[in-house]
C-alpha cells in the first residue's frame, strides 16, 4: 500500500509540532523516521495511524484520502514503544483480539482464528508461548508478541514507535537483523520511527531526517550520510565538525587566509566536514590549530584540535589521523578537508 | 541430634541482618501492644465459644431469629458491595479521566464516609428516607427507611469509597497506549472497555467488593436508625449481638459474634488471595 | 471544512462529549443522593428551630459532659496508636523479617471486625461472668460502663489507623536515607528524628487525622462497653443516639452537626495535605 502525505500541519495549543510536512511512501518500503525527541516524528507516525488528527494536510492510502477515516477504519498495525500489550489475556489471547472485536458479519470463525494465531506464533517464532501471559515474557518476547498482534488484523501498512527503545543492546541488535527479514518476506509497507541513527541507517530503505516539525532530508542511507543538504543532517549524522569561512574568487578562506581548498561561486556560511574527510598536511595553505587530546578509536586515532580565534573560545575540531603519525599533545598540527561542504548562511 | 539441632539454629534467623538500629524495641512493643489490644480479647472470645459447645454453638446458630438477622445483614451487605462496584467504578472513571468543574471537591467528598461517624450518618440517612423525609416522601407509598431497601441504602454510603479508593490508582496507571493499541486493532470505544480495561480491573474490582461487603456485613451505627429493627424483617446480626447482651445472654450474642468472626476472616483470607494471585499472573496490580 | 472534520474527529482513547455529560451527571445524581444529602440534612435539621434553639442544645449540661468525654477518649486513644503506628511501621518497613506478611494481615484485623464485636470482646473478658473484672473490681478499678472500657474500645477499633498510613510510605521510601545517616555519625534516636520523621510528617499526619476522627465518632463498639450513662459514659455519638431515640431532633442533629464539622475539617485537611504536598504524602487505603 502506497502512503502520500500532502502538507501535514499538526498543533498542539498553538505550538506547531509538524509544519507543513509531505512524504510519498512507496509499497512495500521500509521507511525510517529519524530526529532527536521533539522533532515530530512519533507525531507524524500517529496521525499515519489515525491516533490524532492534523491541523491541516491529508493521508492517502493508495488513491483513498483516509483523512476521513477513525483509526479503528483505518486498518493499520501499530506496534508501540513499550508494547501495549492487554496485561490479562495470553499471548494468543492479545494476538486474536482484532479478529475478535470485528463486526460478526467480517468476524473469522473459532476455529479461523486459532489457525491464524498459530500461523502469526511461528512466523515471529513464539511458538508453545500461547498461553503464557505478557508478565511472563521477557522484552524481546513482547515486542514480537505485539508484532504479531499487529500483523494479525492484515493492516494496509505497518507503523512502529521506537520499536527497539526499551530493550537492552544485544536483543536490539538480534530483534533489527530480525525485523529486516520479517519486512523482506512480508513486504508491508512499514513505517518506524527511532533516534538511533545506526538502526535507522542499518535497517531503512530510505530515512526520513526530521527537526523541529520538519522534514529535513529524505534519502538512502549513503544519500544521507554522504551528501547531506542541510547542516542540521550533517551535524545529526555521524560525526562532524564546522568553521565558519567565506569563498572569495573561488578559494576558501578561513579568518581572512586561503585554506587550499576551493570552490565555484563566492559566498559566506559554514563549512563542514567529517573526521575521516581530511588530511594532514605541511603545506602553507591549510588549517591549523594545536592538539588538545588524542584518542583510540578501533582502528584509526581521533585528534581534537583547537583553532585559536582571535583572543576568543578556540573553534573545536576533531580529525581521524593515521595511527602511526606524529601527533603529540600540544603540538602544531596543519591539515585540509578532502571532503566537505559549505552551507551558506 | 545436638549438632544439628544447632546448626539448624545457626540456619534459621528471624530476621536479615540490618546496621539499622531499634529492631527488638519497636517489634516486641508493637507485639505487646497487638496482643494485649487485640490479640488476647478476641482469644477470649474464641474460648467463651468454645466454653459453649458444638452443639450449645450450633443450637444458638439454629434459632430462626438468628439465621435471619444473619441472613439480612450479609444479603444486604452483599447488594449494597454490587451497587458499589457499579457507580464506585463509574465514580472511579469520572474522577481519574473527566476534568470538570468541582471534581477536586467530589474527589474529597468521596472519603465522607469514612471521617463521618456512623450514628451522624445514620440519623441523616433516618430522616432523608423516612416517609415524610425529603427523599422518602418522594417514593410514597413505596417505604425506603424502616425496611431492608433503607438497610442497603446505608451500607451502599459506608462500602463507597472502599471500592473507589481500591480502583481508582489502578485506573490511574492505565497506560493510554493499550486503549490506542485496542483501537488499531479495530475495537470501537464499548469493546475496549468491556474487553480490555474491565477486564484489567477484575482484581481491583473483587478487592474492593471484599472490602466494602467485610465493612457492610459488620456495620452498626448508620444501620441502626434506617432500619427499623423488625425481628425477622429488618434486624441485622450486629444489632441481635447487642440484644442479647442486654438481656444478659452472653453465650447467645458470643455464638453470633463467632460465627461473624470467622466469616470475616475467611474474607479476609479471601482479599489476601485475590492479591497474591493477580500479583503472580499480571505482575504488580 | 477543515472545521467540520475536527468536530467528527475523536481521541481514540477518550469518549464522547455526550458520553461524559451522562456518565458525569449519573455519577452526580448518585453522590447528591448518597453523600450530599445526608450531610445537608445534618445542618438543615440542626437549625430547624433557629440559632438560639441550636446553641440551647449544646449548652446543656449532659452535651457539655459527652463533649467532655469524646475529648477525653480521643486524647488517650489517638497518642496510644501514635505510638503504636510508629512502631509498627519502624520494624515492619526497615526490616525483613520472618511472619512480617502475616503481622501486616493481623493489624488491618480491626478493620474488618463488626465495631459491636470489637466492644463484645470486652465485655467478655471485664464483665461480671469474666476473670479479670471482679478482680480489677475488688481493687476498685471499673473497667466495664466506665472510661477505661471506652477507650479500650476505640483504641481497638482505631488501632490500624496511623500504621496503616505510614507502612507504605516508609516502605516506598526505604532504607538509605537512616543508612546514610548512620554511617554519619547519627544515634539510632537522631537518626529517627532527623530523617526519618521529617520525611514522614504529612503521612503522620494525616494517620493521626484519620484515627481522630474515628476516635471522636466510634460509635458501636463504644456503646456496647459505655452503659449509656448521662454525664458519666456518654460520648457524643451515644449522646446523638439518646436524643434521637427521644425525638429530640433538633438536639440530636446539633451534637451530630459538630461531628460532621469534625468530618469536614478532616477531608478538607487531607485534600490540603495532597495538594500541597502531592498524593503520596496523604494517599493510601484505611
Amino acid at each position: 500500500m502506497e502512503v502520500k502525505i500532502n502538507n501535514i500541519r499538526k498543533e498542539f495549543d498553538r505550538f506547531a509540532a509538524l509544519h507543513d510536512v509531505s512524504l510519498n511512501i512507496a509499497s512495500g518500503e521500509l521507511i525510517a523516521l529519524l530526529g532527536p525527541s521533539g522533532s515530530g516524528k512519533t507525531t507524524l507516525l500517529r496521525l499515519i495511524a489515525g491516533l490524532d488528527f492534523p491541523t491541516a494536510g491529508q493521508i492517502f492510502f493508495g488513491e483513498e484520502d483516509a483523512s476521513h477515516h477513525s483509526v479503528q477504519d483505518r486498518n493499520v498495525g501499530f506496534v508501540f514503544q513499550h508494547y501495549a500489550l492487554f496485561r490479562h489475556m495470553t499471548v494468543a489471547q492479545n494476538i486474536g483480539f482484532g479478529l475478535k472485536v470485528r463486526p460478526s458479519a467480517s468476524r473469522p470463525p473459532k476455529s479461523e482464528i486459532k489457525k491464524r494465531v498459530s500461523d502469526l506464533l511461528d512466523m515471529v517464532q513464539l511458538s508453545g508461548l500461547e498461553n503464557r501471559y505478557p508478565n511472563q515474557l521477557s522484552g524481546g518476547q513482547r515486542q514480537r508478541v505485539a508484532l504479531a498482534r499487529a500483523m494479525a488484523i492484515e493492516p494496509r501498512i505497518l507503523l512502529l514507535d521506537e520499536p527497539f527503545g526499551a530493550l537492552d543492546a544485544k536483543v536490539r541488535k538480534e530483534l533489527r537483523r530480525w525485523l529486516r527479514e520479517f519486512h523482506d518476506r512480508t513486504g508491508h509497507t512499514t513505517v518506524f520511527v527511532t533516534h538511533d541513527q545506526e538502526e535507522a541507517l542499518e535497517l531503512a530503505d530510505r530515512v526520513v531526517v526530521m527537526s523541529q516539525g520538519k522534514i529535513e532530508q529524505v534519502g538512502s542511507a549513503d544519500d544521507v550520510y554522504d551528501r547531506p543538504q542541510s547542516p542540521f543532517v550533517f551535524s545529526f549524522i555521524g560525526e562532524s565538525s564546522h568553521l565558519p569561512v567565506e569563498v572569495k574568487d573561488g578559494a576558501v578562506l578561513f579568518q581572512g587566509e586561503p585554506i587550499g581548498i576551493s570552490q565555484g561561486s563566492d559566498s559566506a556560511g559554514d563549512l563542514f566536514f567529517r573526521p575521516e574527510d581530511v588530511v594532514l598536511t605541511d603545506e602553507r595553505e591549510a588549517l591549523s590549530g594545536k592538539v588538545t587530546a588524542s584518542r583510540r578509536l578501533a582502528g584509526t586515532r581521533i585528534a581534537e584540535i583547537d583553532i585559536a580565534n582571535n583572543g576568543h573560545a578556540p573553534f573545536h575540531v576533531e580529525v581521524e589521523v593515521p595511527l602511526h603519525a606524529p601527533i603529540e599533545l600540544g603540538s602544531e598540527a596543519r591539515f585540509r578537508p578532502t571532503r566537505w561542504k559549505i552551507f551558506t548562511k | 541430634m545436638t549438632a544439628s539441632a544447632t546448626a539448624s539454629k545457626a540456619g534459621w534467623r528471624l530476621k536479615q541482618p540490618s546496621i539499622i538500629p531499634g529492631f527488638g524495641l519497636t517489634l516486641g512493643f508493637s507485639l505487646a501492644y497487638l496482643s494485649l489490644i487485640i490479640l488476647i480479647p478476641i482469644a477470649g472470645l474464641l474460648w467463651r465459644t468454645a466454653d459453649l459447645g458444638w452443639s450449645g454453638f450450633l443450637a444458638i446458630l439454629s434459632d430462626e431469629r438468628t439465621i435471619r438477622a444473619l441472613y439480612i445483614s450479609f444479603g444486604t451487605a452483599f447488594i449494597a458491595a454490587l451497587v458499589n462496584v457499579v457507580f464506585g467504578t463509574l465514580l472511579a472513571w469520572v474522577l481519574t479521566r473527566y476534568r470538570f468543574p468541582g471534581r477536586r471537591l467530589i474527589d474529597a467528598m468521596v472519603d465522607l464516609p469514612f471521617a463521618l461517624p456512623t450514628a451522624v450518618a445514620g440519623i441523616a440517612f433516618a430522616s432523608l428516607y423516612a416517609p415524610n423525609g425529603w427523599i422518602g416522601s418522594l417514593f410514597m407509598p413505596f417505604r425506603i427507611a424502616f425496611t431492608p431497601i433503607g438497610i442497603v441504602i446505608a451500607l451502599i454510603f459506608i462500602g463507597l469509597p472502599f471500592v473507589v479508593r481500591t480502583v481508582q490508582p489502578i485506573m490511574e496507571e492505565i497506560d493510554r497506549e493499550v486503549e490506542e493499541a485496542a483501537a488499531t486493532l479495530g475495537a470501537n470505544r464499548f469493546q475496549t472497555i468491556f474487553n480490555v480495561l474491565l477486564p484489567g480491573l477484575t482484581p481491583a474490582l473483587l478487592t474492593g467488593f471484599a472490602l466494602a461487603f467485610a465493612r457492610g456485613v459488620g456495620e452498626y451505627g448508620s444501620v441502626i436508625f434506617i432500619a427499623g429493627n423488625i425481628p425477622y424483617v429488618s434486624e441485622i446480626a450486629p444489632l441481635l449481638i447487642v440484644i442479647r447482651l442486654e438481656e444478659f445472654n452472653y453465650a447467645g450474642a458470643t455464638a453470633i459474634a463467632t460465627i461473624m468472626l470467622l466469616i470475616s476472616f475467611a474474607m479476609l483470607l479471601v482479599i489476601n488471595l485475590i492479591q497474591a494471585w493477580s500479583r503472580k499472573r499480571y505482575g504488580n496490580v | 471544512m477543515s472545521e467540520n472534520r475536527r468536530i467528527l474527529f475523536r481521541n481514540p482513547a477518550d469518549e464522547s462529549f455526550t458520553t461524559k455529560l451522562v456518565l458525569v451527571c449519573l455519577s452526580l445524581v448518585f453522590l447528591g443522593f448518597f453523600l450530599f444529602l445526608p450531610l445537608v440534612v445534618v445542618f438543615v435539621e440542626a437549625f430547624r428551630k433557629g440559632g438560639e434553639a441550636y446553641y440551647e442544645a449544646l449548652a446543656e449540661p449532659d452535651a457539655w459532659a459527652a463533649i467532655r468525654l469524646t475529648l477525653t477518649v480521643a486524647a488517650i486513644a489517638v497518642p496510644l496508636n501514635l505510638v503504636f503506628g510508629l512502631a509498627a511501621s519502624w520494624a515492619i518497613a526497615k526490616f525483613e523479617f520472618k511472619g512480617k506478611a502475616f503481622l501486616t494481615t493481623l493489624i488491618d484485623l480491626p478493620f474488618s471486625i463488626s465495631p459491636v464485636i470489637s466492644g463484645l470482646v470486652y465485655v467478655l473478658l471485664f464483665g461480671t461472668g469474666s476473670l479479670l473484672g471482679p478482680w480489677l473490681k475488688s481493687y476498685g478499678i471499673e473497667v466495664l460502663f466506665a472510661v477505661p472500657g471506652i477507650v479500650l474500645a476505640t483504641v481497638f477499633v482505631t488501632f490500624p489507623f496511623v500504621a496503616r498510613e505510614l507502612i507504605p510510605l516508609m516502605q516506598d521510601q526505604g532504607t538509605g536515607d537512616e543508612e546514610a545517616a548512620l554511617s554519619l555519625g547519627a544515634s539510632g534516636w537522631q537518626t529517627f528524628w532527623y530523617v526519618t520523621l521529617p520525611n514522614i510528617k504529612w503521612g503522620l499526619l494525616y494517620g493521626v487525622l484519620l484515627c481522630n476522627a474515628r476516635a471522636m465518632g466510634e460509635f458501636g463498639a463504644v456503646s456496647v462497653v459505655s452503659g449509656r450513662i448521662r454525664g458519666l459514659t456518654n460520648t457524643m455519638p451515644l449522646h446523638v443516639e439518646i436524643l434521637y431515640n427521644e425525638y429530640n431532633m433538633v438536639a440530636a442533629f446539633a451534637v451530630a452537626s459538630l461531628l460532621a464539622l469534625l468530618a469536614l475539617v478532616t477531608l478538607a485537611l487531607k485534600t490540603f495535605l495532597e495538594l500541597r504536598f502531592g498524593a503520596g504524602a496523604a494517599g493510601g487505603r484505611h
